[in-house]
């Protein structure tokens, strides 16, 4: 079974076409990437896929099942969305604590103390923080607060939207690996957004390559690992990640 | 030659309720007419250094240097006053994020122009001709249409574009860019980077790049330093970064994933080693 299946997808933005006839499968417990330069419409998927943009032509699965367009909180249940920017993504004037248990509230789930707790000890943050305001914690708690969020209602998808863009090296290192320990643990299927062609070498086995709201290509990530990428513009973003990391590496 | 700006001792202070903290703690350096990279995590003091530079840090904070000399001007005796006239045209400043740091009321077209006619005088033929090939030279396709555009139309990393348009308009002897490519993508970071690269190269500046990413700073910098908890760990040339002896550098270049990654988990950084007191 595909956790996600997307046939001839197009989301609009007012009138405009923003992705065209996008069409892929992700397999259950797959790892998929999005790559491509800012405006290239991968963010646009992710969004339709959650629901944030309404108007979209086309076919999206979820788990076998079709997805209409409306707000469906069977959806939620299934499939949530971690966000680029921790600083903008958790709500200032509510603590830790409220952040997490707002999912659980509206889907009328019980035992809230307590999924709290084991949720916040799964993503490697100290209990301490429950009742802290997100301007207290750093970047990369938060992060782990938008991915603990994001797990509440224990799905089966993550949608993630360039999680570490926004974060250290350091700092990104520790989350990626949270990402990666969470996915053995949950069975869990991503797709990940991202510019940086070096985390989806750490996080993916496949990779889509998009431009102007076209995918270019599909594929795997040996093939990326071995530059053996067939379309052109996926080699020309290629080259571009990899000249600062090349030279780096072998100081000419 | 005399260097472009020689820097010792360079403290930072904010007072806490703790007392002091010397968030930018005896950083000396001096720096000719070439690349310097200065690296370290959020928190390290990397802008804070850049800041001082042009003296803006803001009340209660201080800052101090026993030497603060930018070509043959004693920094530490310039008035804010003085200070104007230096920034700008003589040194200026890309800031991190576009969003917050460009004019949301006024077009781009108008905001590079008044960059430029603070410090000249030009007329305004001449003007738009300048903010036009200026707009070419940082790779936007249309400069007439976007000119015209307002900074919530464009997208980040055009919005970041336009900032180093504006910066490098009036033809400055340093440029500090602090992390300059952070909120752009991998094939337009490099175009940028190349661009501030040939001006800095074709005009003789100096650039102070200020960022996080070990591998970019190292292969656009001729020196680097790296920096954490406001002091100056280690100072390398840019093709030794590999070879560096700090277990704090190491830990962060070993941090970052590659691309061909096979190691199952990124090694995190062992914070005790190094911050003993």
């Amino acid at each position: 079974m595909t956790a996600i299946s997307l046939t001839n997808l197009s989301v609009y933005y007012g009138e405009t076409p923003t992705t065209h006839d996008v069409t892929f499968d992700i397999g259950k417990g797959e790892s998929f990437a999005l790559v491509g330069e800012s405006g290239s419409g991968k963010s646009t998927i992710l969004k339709a896929i959650a629901g944030l943009a309404p108007k979209w032509q086309g076919k999206i699965s979820l788990l076998g099942t079709p997805r209409n367009h409306a707000i469906d909180p069977r959806v939620a249940r299934q499939c949530q969305m971690v966000f680029q920017d921790p600083y903008g993504s958790l709500h200032p004037r509510k603590t830790i604590d409220a952040t997490l248990s707002e999912p659980l509230a509206i889907h009328g789930i019980g035992d809230q103390n307590e999924r709290v707790c084991a949720q916040m000890a799964a993503v490697g943050l100290d209990p301490r923080f429950r009742f802290r305001f997100p301007h207290q914690l750093s970047g990369g708690q938060r992060q782990r607060v938008a991915i603990a969020r994001a797990l509440m209602l224990e799905p089966q998808i993550l949608l993630l939207d360039e999680p570490t863009s926004a974060l250290d090296v350091s700092v990104q290192a520790e989350v990626l690996n949270l990402l990666k320990r969470l996915r053995h643990q949950h069975n869990l299927t991503y797709l990940l957004v991202t510019h940086n062609l070096a985390v989806v070498s750490f996080m993916c086995e496949r990779l889509a390559v998009m431009k102007r709201g076209r995918i270019v290509e599909i594929a795997t990530v040996e093939q990326l690992k071995q530059n053996t990428l067939e379309h052109d513009y996926s080699g020309e973003l290629l080259r571009a990640s990899a000249s600062h990391l090349i030279s780096a590496e072998n100081p000419s | 030659m005399a260097p472009l700006l020689e820097i010792e001792n360079l403290t930072v202070t904010f007072p806490t309720p703790s007392g002091p903290v010397n968030v930018v703690d005896g950083v000396s350096f001096t720096l000719n007419r070439e690349r310097l990279g200065i690296v370290g995590e959020s928190g390290s003091g990397k802008s804070m250094t850049g800041r001082s530079i042009l003296k803006l840090i803001r009340a209660p904070g201080t800052v101090k240097a026993d030497r603060f000399v930018f070509d043959g001007l004693d920094l530490n005796k310039y008035s804010e006053r003085q200070m104007r006239t230096l920034r700008g045209a003589r040194i200026s400043m890309v800031m991190q994020d576009p969003k917050f740091s460009l004019n949301p009321v006024m077009n781009v077209g108008t905001q590079i122009a008044e960059a430029l006619k603070t410090h000249q005088k030009l007329n305004r033929k001449s003007l738009r001709e300048r903010v036009f090939s200026m707009l070419e030279s940082v790779r936007i396709d249309d400069p007439e249409r976007v000119a015209r555009l307002f900074p919530h139309e464009i997208s980040g990393g055009m919005g970041q574009r336009v900032m180093i348009a504006m910066m490098l308009i009036p033809e400055p002897d340093l440029l500090i860019a602090d992390e300059p490519t952070s909120a752009l993508d991998v094939s337009v970071q490099s175009q940028v980077l190349d661009i501030i690269d040939n001006l800095v190269t074709a005009k003789g500046m100096g650039l102070i790049l200020i960022s996080h990413d070990l591998n970019l700073v190292s292969s656009y910098c001729d020196r680097i330093l790296v920096m954490n908890s406001g002091r100056m760990l280690e100072e390398c040339a840019a093709g030794q970064l590999q070879n560096a002896e700090h277990p704090y550098t190491r830990g962060l270049l070993a941090a970052m994933p590659r691309l061909d990654e096979n190691r199952d988990l990124l090694p995190v950084l062992d914070r005790a080693s190094w911050s003993a007191p």
